[in-house]
């Protein structure tokens, strides 16, 4: 009973954590690129990587925290007009071609020897360069512990019946959030339907699961499970993913976001509607990945160090899984996509490192389990609900 | 009625010769040739379109019309480009070098053989992207709405009318994909109107949609005409084209055969040749070997020529 608490508050603070939140924002861009604009941007991660080294090099140069983050977005746009006057007049599948190189081009100039004295090559720019700028903008007290809620269950009873009752409360309204999103009309309804939903629901879990941690300050353990660096980052993680959300809602529902959406059903029909084509692509290719880079800065500073080899194909493919499990081309579905996809993904680990037994299943295999079958899940999804979560169904009947 | 005549007046004493002068030409073409490796697909010497008028665009399949249609609205470049050679000019604009999105804002819009509605958009939404002069198109304004909510409504409220005129209007949030194959055309070419083009470029409007519904549609076209558009298109049904064109435009073989108003064009010798082949009159049983081979030997030697 108290290992499966364990195991399930460690969900719930990676599922919540920073590195989700980071992750949140890179799918928010590459929502734009694909979801909305119909790019197939395969190198996401090489804005990722730009936007964190960019930002961590500039401050660990003592450059004002303001401006290093302008550097990570000259970087990323510098990057995405490189992409874009290469191949975006041409079909998508070699914009697929040029990102996936492009982004393999900055993995591999990250690892370089050549570069380690600004990289700091395969070891990685660890985190003790850039974080203390950070941690000093904190308006939150340094160095407390906090916990997240401090009412929660053992205020009320501890015994097994009540928390079985309360994870299953808590499990029903998960699933009552995942149903409504399949099931509702979209619209500006379903919206607050699901962002009630949800506050609900995160209210409901930290209240069975209370998540302790530092206020401020760099509390990382070895242990990748336990890895965060306090509710400084996790907060601003999650401030920069709803502002980025909402610059997102305005864009998509204004003429601009019209004519994104319509370069993504037809580009020959809008330039004979007399709309610039390429200007609007390379313009939404730059704006995706300058979340992008905000989320490769917000990743930087939820790890203990910025090593390009996290941040490359893998970690494309799977902000494209979790994009597909939120619903590409809809509001939520990049903020969803990726908690639960951290939620499913910690849940297998933690299951198999506990209770699957190591004649089975070593502790070592726990992780490349859970992409087994996160990319099962993958596989189903596409299959079965292409239009993933929260995407609207009758969409799907017209596909192209 | 007598808007009818002085069409017809202005015609009148027109040429009926391919590439004839017309009295106030709207689109001028001068040396078009579009080759696609050896094949010759278009190679148009001179045509002039003129204004106010149903313009039709005929010809057997592989006559280059679409191939024309692409090269004047900058969606295809013509291969004679920059040798001197290719120049057309559109309301007094030279568009020789002028990409597509820019050649529509001049006020020549085109309609897609194959229509491309939008299909994951709602009818609405597919009209509002027709409208010009939106400034929440820019990305700039596009975050302030207060910018661009005026020009919105406005748009709004034009869509709305052009669906009712189409009868598209109880369609209006429907998505696009779920039209019938006549809807869409229909929908193509009220979005089209969305930004008052001068000009409308039509290709084979008629090609997939039921008769009932093509009555409709030639109504619309007319009504345009009356509304002062030009228009050209494209069309195989001769009834259609006889029906509502002033003017026809005979192309075979990449190259414009024969021109003149539709009640007299179809007897011309050129346009039957190109329609039914230059034998088609002639009695199988009566045929002359040696000339029909003579013939043939004459039409390598001018093909090996000109390759």
């Amino acid at each position: 009973m108290d290992q499966l608490q364990a195991l399930l508050t460690d969900v719930l603070r990676e599922g919540i954590g920073a590195k989700t939140a980071a992750i949140a924002i890179v799918i928010i861009g590459l929502n734009v690129h694909f979801g909305y604009t119909g790019l197939l941007n395969m190198g996401q991660a090489g804005f990722m990587l730009l936007g964190g080294y960019g930002f961590a090099i500039s401050v660990a140069h003592d450059i004002p925290f303001v401006v290093a983050i302008l550097i990570g977005f000259a970087l990323a746009t510098v990057f995405a007009m490189i992409i874009g006057f290469s191949a975006l007049t041409l079909r998508g599948d070699y914009l697929a071609i040029v990102t996936i190189a492009a982004a393999e081009v900055i993995k591999i100039l990250g690892n370089s020897e050549r570069f380690k004295s600004l990289t700091g090559g395969s070891l990685g720019f660890p985190s003790k360069k850039y974080d203390p700028a950070f941690l000093n903008l904190s308006f939150f007290p340094h160095y407390k512990t906090w916990q997240i809620l401090s009412f929660n269950y053992a205020d009320v009873s501890t015994s097994a019946g009540f928390r079985i009752f309360g994870w299953l409360v808590v499990l029903a309204l998960a699933v009552g959030l995942v149903l409504a999103g399949m099931k509702l009309a979209s619209g500006t309804r379903k919206i607050l339907v699901m962002v009630g939903l949800g506050v609900v629901l995160l209210l409901a879990a930290l209240f069975m699961f209370p998540l302790t941690e530092l206020s401020t300050g760099d509390s990382k353990v070895g242990d990748h499970v336990a890895s965060s660096t306090g509710w400084w980052v996790v907060f601003v993680g999650w401030v920069l993913a709803a502002i980025c959300t909402g610059i997102v809602y305005l864009l998509t529902r204004s003429p601009w976001g019209r004519m994104l959406k319509g370069i993504r059903e037809d580009e020959d029909a809008i330039r004979s509607l007399g709309k610039n084509v390429f200007a609007v692509k390379l313009q939404a290719l730059i704006i995706g990945g300058c979340f992008g880079a905000l989320g490769g800065m917000v990743y930087a500073l939820s790890l203990g160090a910025i090593k390009a080899d996290d941040q490359a194909r893998p970690m494309t493919f799977l902000c494209y899984t979790a994009l597909l499990i939120g619903g590409a081309a809809t509001l939520l579905g990049p903020i969803i996509g990726p908690v639960l996809y951290f939620f499913g993904q910690w849940t297998i680990e933690g299951i198999v490192r506990f209770y699957v037994p190591d004649s089975f299943l070593s502790d070592q295999q726990a992780e490349p389990t859970a992409y087994v079958v996160m990319g099962t899940v993958l596989m189903l999804l596409v299959i079965f609900r292409p239009q993933g979560i929260f995407g609207d169904k009758r969409e799907l009947r017209f596909h192209v | 009625m007598s808007e009818a005549t002085a069409r017809a007046d202005a015609l009148a004493s027109v040429e009926r010769t391919p590439g004839s002068a017309k009295p106030d030409p709207i689109l001028r073409v001068d040396k078009i040739v579009r080759q696609f490796g050896g094949i010759t697909a278009v190679d148009v010497e001179h045509l002039e379109v003129q204004r106010g008028i149903i313009t039709a665009l005929i010809g057997p399949n592989g006559a280059g019309k679409t191939t024309f249609f692409n090269l004047m609205t900058g969606f295809d470049q013509p291969t004679s480009a920059g040798k001197g050679g290719a120049a057309w000019n559109f309301n007094g604009k030279q568009l020789t070098r002028t990409g597509a999105a820019a050649i529509a804002r001049t006020g020549m819009v085109r309609t897609f053989q194959l229509t491309k509605a939008l299909s994951r958009m709602t009818v609405l939404e597919n009209m509002m992207l027709g409208a010009s002069n939106q400034p929440g198109e820019r990305l700039a304004l596009s975050l302030f709405p207060p910018a661009w909510r005026k020009r919105e409504a406005e748009v709004h409220a034009k869509a709305l009318d052009l669906l009712a005129r189409f009868k598209l209007d109880t369609k209006k949030d429907d998505y696009a994909g779920s039209l019938s194959g006549g809807q869409r055309k229909l929908l193509e070419m009220a979005r089209a109107l969305m930004s008052d083009p001068t000009m409308i470029m039509l290709d084979e409007p008629m090609a997939g949609v039921n008769p009932a519904l093509t009555q409709s549609l030639l109504g619309h076209i007319q009504s345009l005409r009356d509304d002062g558009m030009t228009v050209l298109f494209v069309e195989h049904d001769m009834h259609v084209v006889r029906h509502i064109s002033e003017w026809v435009v005979v192309m075979a073989e990449g190259r414009i055969v024969a021109e003149g108003p539709s009640d007299t064009v179809m007897s011309d010798p050129a346009v039957i040749d190109a329609y039914l082949g230059a034998h088609h009159e002639t009695d199988l049983a009566e045929l002359d070997y040696d000339e029909i081979e003579s013939e043939v030997a004459e039409e390598e030697q001018e093909r090996e020529e000109l390759g």
